[in-house]
């Protein structure tokens, strides 16, 4: 594997163990509620600091349920996502693409898939086959 | 996490949608600039609020024993400079205010604040410093950009609801010692996770060639490609390479060719990532 593949791949788990540690450790379990999300922990100190705060406003829309709600952020996460994937396969085929036709440049990147299959060498590979052919009917 | 609908007094609220209004109008105008003078960047500024946006649908849970999500606004920052993502950010916080009930209308100005204008700034200025320190690497400056976006963005959001709620015996700094043990503290772990994809983020670029980041002077910030004009059409770099000899020679043709995908790969600072690593 390419060293920069590595490190990548490094960075993905680095991520995933920060996420998955608190979990692991249980550092949720002396809360009456493990892993309430941040902002509601916020609204009941706000409530602490000044007990007749009422908002004074509310979402316009409210998602029905957890389940749709999960699944707008799902959709949120997913719109993102195949965004920036797409832009990477653009990049990544831009490239490989630029590699085909600029000549020489495709020579310093073999595993590329894009380097091209050498066209010279197909055409002397044919005229040998041919070769051997006529040498093998005379 | 973002302050919730309705629970900043109007009179705040109308405070931060009053200092946030004029960069988002300024970023408005800063993004369309952009788009209009450097078309060739759009996919990539699509891209860079489209990572906000997965980052900040991502609830991750923290040591603190609650759960709370990156911004994703340092990438954007580093990339495109802070007034473009004062309005991608401000589009994240009103997709989730409008379909999520996840911070509100109500209280967008001051989030808007935290997490489009702040952060973004913050983040940019912590790159900045770190790149003029060490030149040559790249990956801990957008590291520590990004890191810096992300926190400082809650500790503006620990501030804030400070000075709306001070506690009623330790007034302004009980409230913010409070209100910082919720968000900053809670985020320290989800910033360097933020902090890891951004870097993630920029590798993956580099690595595929991307000639973007040579254009915005991100990868290796260079006056000619700096002061270019608009990207000449790839057409006709493309034909320039193509009659080009296999050798690699050097001077004029490789100057002009810097801005084009195919010229970037022959570009050292691009390449040190790419050759070397395959050779390994």
């Amino acid at each position: 594997m390419k060293r920069a593949t590595k490190i990548n791949l490094l960075l993905v788990l680095a991520v995933l163990l920060l996420a998955c540690l608190p979990l692991v450790l249980g550092l949720g379990d002396d809360e009456e509620e493990p892993f309430t999300g941040s902002d509601a922990q916020a609204e009941t100190a706000i409530t602490e600091n000044d007990p007749d705060y009422e908002p004074w406003f509310s979402p316009i829309y409210e998602p029905p349920s957890g389940e749709i709600e999960s699944g707008l952020f799902a959709a949120q996460a997913a719109i993102g996502a195949g965004v920036v994937g797409y832009f990477l396969g653009v990049v990544r085929t831009r490239r490989k693409y630029a590699a085909g036709t600029a000549s020489g440049t495709w020579t310093a990147d073999p595993a590329a898939p894009g380097a091209r299959p050498a066209p010279a060498a197909d055409t002397t590979a044919e005229g040998d086959a041919d070769q051997a052919e006529t040498g093998a009917r005379s | 996490m973002h302050i919730a609908e309705g629970y900043l007094p109007w009179q705040h609220a109308a405070a931060w949608g009053a200092v946030s209004a004029p960069f988002v109008v300024h970023g408005a105008r800063a993004l369309t600039v952009q788009v209009r003078q450097r078309p060739e960047n759009t996919l990539l500024l699509g891209a860079s609020g489209a990572f906000s946006f997965v980052l900040s649908a991502l609830k991750i849970p923290s040591v603190t024993g609650s759960c709370s999500h990156p911004t994703g606004t340092g990438l954007g920052a580093i990339l495109f400079r802070p007034p473009v993502m004062a309005v991608l950010g401000t589009i994240t916080l009103l997709f989730q205010a409008l379909l999520l009930a996840h911070g509100g209308l109500t209280t967008l100005g001051a989030n808007a604040f935290s997490m489009a204008i702040v952060g973004p700034w913050a983040g940019y200025a912590v790159y900045r410093l770190v790149r003029s320190w060490l030149p040559d690497n790249l990956d801990i400056a957008v590291f520590a950009g990004a890191f810096v976006a992300d926190l400082s963005t809650y500790c503006v959001t620990s501030v804030q609801l400070a000075l709306a709620f001070p506690d009623p015996d330790s007034g302004f700094a009980g409230a913010l010692a409070k209100f910082s043990g919720i968000f900053s503290v809670t985020q320290i772990p989800l910033a360097v996770s933020e902090g890891l994809l951004t870097v993630l983020v920029i590798r993956l670029l580099r690595q595929s060639g991307a000639a973007e980041l040579v254009r915005l002077g991100v990868d290796k910030p260079t006056d000619r490609s700096a002061d270019k004009p608009a990207d000449t059409a790839d057409t006709a770099d493309t034909a320039d390479t193509a009659d080009k000899p296999a050798g690699q020679s050097v001077g004029k043709a490789d100057d002009e060719r810097v801005d084009e995908p195919g010229g970037n790969a022959e570009d050292p600072a691009v390449t040190t990532t790419t050759p070397t690593e395959t050779a390994k």
